[in-house]
């Protein structure tokens, strides 16, 4: 019986070796119990191996171990579940170095007794168990490395990672490799960004300096090689293009910079990511690039994270703006953005609604419709008054402008606030009890 | 490929470019980072993958091999032509091998205290009456040369001539595997039901001269040995002596490593190197499941044609009476209760030596699982005293303990509920230690077994791999002793040593739940259920079933923590509940055919 499985699980291993699954497959969601059911389910009724009954229990008690922090207990498990190696079934063969390697390496991270020494035991003995997982392996053991800050050794080893090739060039190895490049590049920018800290503490007319500007222009050049082509793979590669981006602008290669950042926003084979949208706009700001230009970026993260720091920033740049359509936008991205929890005491966002041009009064009004029948109770309850008054006066004053503005005066919070005898702020309420007054789009006497 | 190599290999250039491709096109090896097969040569002559550049230490394992004496390349070129220059050892048969494993069974056994004769003379002749019934030795016609026959069993055979030989009971010893010696005589090759093509392919192979042959050879009426049938061999001679061993603890000692069996061809003698098919005939990766070695043992019984077996009377180990007195003590339960067992052996007349003693020629062909059936008598007896109904056995236990509370001095009366809170946390405490002991054996051996030779060095690096890892995870592990190994006992609670903490109820009292009636005590508790209504009359063989949810949670609890104890699935257990209630109410049965079933039988 075992031949014939054999054979149908290499036949399997064959087709699983074309498709290149799961190295980088979405995370997508899965359910744990399901296993277990699979396992049965193809087991039939045949009884099951006590190889592969206990190794499983053996398993589940690592997990067990693990999840409480017992790395003794687990390390005693690991030596018997390390037979998994040795195991007969070809599918649970293959995969085993890949747990074995995750579990053990949970282990030796945490492990009391364990070091570097023994972590980089195991990792070398684990790359060189099957070719599968040279370089996940690799990777993950230069980023143990960098933890425990052995930068040269983590760089080392990303090299020998680099130049490593096994037979054809497959897809799931060359997103790999871009990745042990990039991180390689990235070591390289941690060297570069260092030396230039330095540097900036060093004469400008120094002889050393003229010539260390020299060499750090060649480094980045080579980080740029070893960064870029993982740019080009699909995926979110923030700390890569922040650190890309860094270089080539030091290098005065803005042109490069642009093109970088643009298509890391604008490509649709990339996940949305605000974070790329957001790198955009602050390279243009630097650039000093045309408004129009920076307020299209800014719609686009407005679009993903409406409740962004940012907005503010871009409902200014929208009210600066001449056209009516842009006014307009400025002032649904301001009550888009106090309609989240976290922003409601965000004092800045409170002043720009109250500074709106009285003559744009009727787009309040509609953008207040559709929040007028929570936002009474999410804003301006009395509770707040109180809370909001004993923590800062000035947002309260802000606030009970706004909510005079939209509610009229006979409203708890407008009410509560004006009550308030306060020496500087006197003469900002009576101001505002008067604009309440005059500009109110609530015909008096209605209250809340 | 080729001027890539030459590059490299600056050595090889003294041989022409054919020599040199005979060469690399001989050692078909697998690459052991790789998989791959294509290879070149070093400038030290050492082979290196050409494909992940992996270079093997294939040189110095052929120097290792101490019979080889010429080049390195010369000796892998010859390495793939013929078998038995692969693997220098000796030629052996399959079925020597399982006498080896036989011999290291007995020998265990006989240092688990079993007396001597049962590997010299039992053992030894069923061995013997095996190899004649599969016609393998023993007989007018062996499936090979008779010569070579009288070597299976070892040479210090002299004394006995060739008629001896046909004799059972003669009185020769099963001498020790380690002994054999290689026979220059080519046995006849086993009937095969269809020629197999001689596949000169190198995945065919084995270690045993015959292992190819044997593991496709089919013969109607021939029972092949396996490892499970050694012990099934094992079993038989056991109970041939009545030894005080059952097989519940037979199994046992085998999961305790007591008694070789996962991988026990380890014991072979270095000589005898076992691989390819050999490891579908030995490799074993399970531990022995009672039903199938309680399976394998009548088959192997009829097939050897064995007479009926000694007696097995009121006064041997393997009688209910004994056994449930044991599993009484091992249960922590009242003494007192053998009386009521005894009583229930005798009516249902399970005690009988005609029902006990295993008879395979009879045409029943069936053998009691005295241990099952001892259990299954005591869950019997609790059925009667505390009817086990979720209700009856927690208000008994309340009258109970009162009266404890106030008769301190007294002998106490037993308290199912306190006798169940002692019981649950032992045995799951038990349970969870089995648990982690067993996630915790390896099963692979430092002799791996390839399936080619192609997967010989994959395999042994795989080996060194594991115990080099093995190494490092142990030095992680804390300096705690490793509990020492307890003597071997066939009890595995000892509830009388004060030290366990936990009390023992062997000399509480059963008062409380009897009554006087008459000049006889009778139990309280009138009333029983019956484990099954209807027993499966189809051929499927099951006699019942058992749906854990149909049963009360003490019936449950009793069940569960009873058939750890044998190692058995519930299942079993209460299949032999149900069998023992058949016998007991018979009448009820008969009765219940005729009318509508009731649910609770009248026992008064």
């Amino acid at each position: 019986m075992s031949d014939f499985d054999e054979e149908l699980t290499k036949l399997a291993l064959a087709e699983d070796g074309k498709r290149e699954t799961s190295v980088f497959s979405n995370p997508g969601m899965h359910f744990p119990w399901l296993q277990e059911r699979i396992e049965t389910v193809v087991t039939g009724g045949k009884k099951k191996r006590d190889f592969a009954q206990t190794t499983s229990a053996c398993l589940s008690f690592i997990q067990e171990a693990l999840l409480k922090h017992q790395w003794q207990q687990a390390a005693e498990y690991m030596h018997s579940y390390l037979q998994t190696l040795e195991d007969s079934d070809t599918y649970k063969r293959q995969n085993a170095p890949e747990v074995i390697w995750k579990l053990g390496s949970e282990i030796l991270f945490y492990h009391p007794k364990s070091n570097v020494e023994t972590f980089n035991n195991f990792a070398d003995r684990m790359k060189n168990i099957g070719v599968l997982n040279y370089l996940k392996i690799s990777l993950q053991h230069a980023l143990y490395l960098i933890h425990h800050g052995k930068l040269e050794d983590a760089n080392r080893n990303l090299s020998d990672a680099e130049t490593w090739r096994y037979g054809e060039k497959s897809s799931s190895q060359e997103v790999l490799i871009n990745l042990v490049q990039a991180y390689k590049g990235l070591l390289q920018y941690h060297t570069w960004s260092k030396k230039k800290t330095e540097l900036s503490e060093i004469d400008k007319d120094d002889y050393a300096y003229t010539s260390e500007t020299g060499n750090s222009g060649n480094q980045s050049c080579r980080t740029s090689t070893s960064i870029c082509a993982l740019l080009k793979t699909p995926g979110v590669w923030d700390p890569f293009v922040k650190s890309y981006v860094e270089m080539l602008e030091f290098c005065e290669d803005r042109d490069g910079a642009r093109e970088i950042l643009t298509n890391y926003a604008y490509d649709e084979k990339f996940p949305s990511n605000p974070n790329a949208h957001i790198y955009l706009y602050e390279f243009l700001k630097r650039e000093k690039a045309p408004r129009a230009k920076l307020i299209s970026v800014l719609k686009i993260l407005h679009e993903i994270v409406p409740s962004h720091p940012l907005m503010l920033e871009f409902h200014t740049l929208l009210r600066k703006s001449d056209t009516e359509e842009h006014q307009k936008l400025g002032l649904s991205v301001l009550f888009e953005f106090l309609d989240f929890a976290g922003c409601t005491k965000n004092i800045t966002a409170w002043k720009y609604l109250a500074k709106v041009n009285v003559s744009h009064l009727v787009w309040v009004e509609e953008e207040w419709m559709s929040r007028r029948s929570w936002w009474p109770t999410f804003h301006f309850s009395f509770f707040w008054a109180k809370s909001d008054w004993k923590a800062d006066a000035d947002l309260a004053c802000e606030k009970a402008f706004v909510v005079g503005i939209l509610l009229g005066k006979g409203c708890r919070y407008f009410r509560y606030i004006v009550k308030q005898d306060h020496e500087t702020l006197k003469k900002k309420i009576k101001r505002m009890k008067k604009c309440v007054k005059k500009y109110s789009i609530v015909n008096p006497g209605v209250c809340t | 490929m080729l001027p890539l190599m030459l590059g490299r290999v600056r050595k090889a250039r003294t041989w022409d470019l054919g020599c040199l491709q005979e060469i690399l096109k001989s050692f078909t090896e697998r690459c052991s980072q790789c998989a791959a097969v294509s290879w070149g040569l070093t400038d030290e002559g050492k082979y290196y993958c050409t494909s992940c550049h992996n270079v093997t230490d294939r040189s110095e394992e052929v120097v290792s091999t101490a019979v080889i004496t010429n080049t390195k390349i010369n000796s892998i070129s010859r390495g793939l032509r013929k078998r038995s220059k692969h693997e220098k050892g000796w030629d052996w048969y399959v079925c020597e091998g399982f006498q080896c494993i036989l011999y290291h069974q007995a020998e265990a056994l006989k240092t688990l205290g079993v007396g001597a004769e049962l590997k010299n003379e039992v053992l030894h002749n069923l061995w013997k009456r095996y190899l004649q019934k599969s016609k393998q030795a023993y007989c007018k016609n062996p499936v090979r040369t008779r010569g070579r026959k009288a070597k299976v069993l070892g040479d210090n055979l002299q004394s006995s001539d060739c008629a001896s030989e046909l004799e059972l009971l003669s009185d020769t010893t099963l001498e020790s595997g380690a002994e054999f010696q290689s026979d220059p005589q080519i046995p006849k090759p086993f009937p095969l039901v269809k020629a197999s093509p001689k596949s000169e392919a190198a995945d065919v192979c084995s270690g045993s001269v015959d292992g190819v042959e044997y593991s496709e050879w089919k013969e109607k009426g021939v029972l092949k040995m396996t490892v499970p049938r050694t012990l099934a061999l094992c079993y038989l001679s056991l109970l041939w002596q009545r030894e005080t061993i059952t097989l519940s603890d037979l199994l046992r000692f085998v999961e305790e490593d007591r008694i070789p069996y996962v991988n026990a061809f380890q014991l072979f003698p270095e000589e005898m190197k076992v691989y390819g098919r050999d490891k579908g005939i030995f490799a074993v990766e399970s531990w022995p499941d009672y039903e199938d070695i309680y399976k394998n043992m009548i088959e192997v019984a009829i097939f050897l044609d064995l007479p009926r077996f000694p007696d097995v009377t009121e006064d041997c180990y393997l009688h209910p009476n004994i056994l449930c007195m044991k599993y009484l003590l091992e249960l922590n339960l009242p003494e007192e209760m053998h009386s009521l067992t005894c009583q229930v052996v005798k009516m249902t007349g399970i005690g009988e030596v005609d029902f006990l003693t295993f008879d395979p020629i009879a045409k029943k062909k069936r053998t009691v699982k005295y241990d099952v059936q001892a259990v299954a008598v005591i869950v019997v007896v609790l059925k009667l005293l505390f009817l086990l109904d979720d209700k009856l056995e927690w208000s008994y236990s309340s009258l109970a303990e009162a009266y404890n509370e106030e008769h301190r001095e007294d002998e106490p009366q037993f308290d199912f509920r306190k006798w169940y809170q002692v019981m649950k946390k032992t045995f799951d405490e038990k349970r969870q230690k089995w648990e982690e002991a067993r996630a915790k054996y390896s099963w692979k051996t430092k002799r791996p077994i390839y399936r080619s030779h192609i997967d010989k060095s994959v395999m042994y690096k795989r080996r060194e791999m594991v115990e080099h890892l093995q190494k490092q995870f142990s030095a992680l592990v804390g300096s705690t002793p490793v509990a020492e190994k307890k003597d071997p006992s066939s009890f595995q609670f000892n509830w009388t040593e004060g030290d366990t903490g936990s009390p023992c109820f062997h000399g509480h009292s059963l008062q409380g739940l009897l009554r006087t009636k008459g000049q006889s005590l009778i139990t309280k508790n009138s009333l029983y259920w019956l484990s099954t209504q209807k027993f499966c009359k189809s051929y499927c063989k099951h006699v019942t079933t058992y749906e854990e949810s149909n049963f009360s949670l003490s019936y449950q609890f009793i069940l569960s923590i009873f058939s750890f104890l044998l190692r058995i699935k519930t299942s079993i257990l209460h299949e032999e509940v149900s069998l023992i209630e058949k016998k007991l109410f018979e009448k009820k049965y008969n009765e219940s055919k005729k009318r509508s079933r009731p649910k609770k039988v009248r026992r008064h």
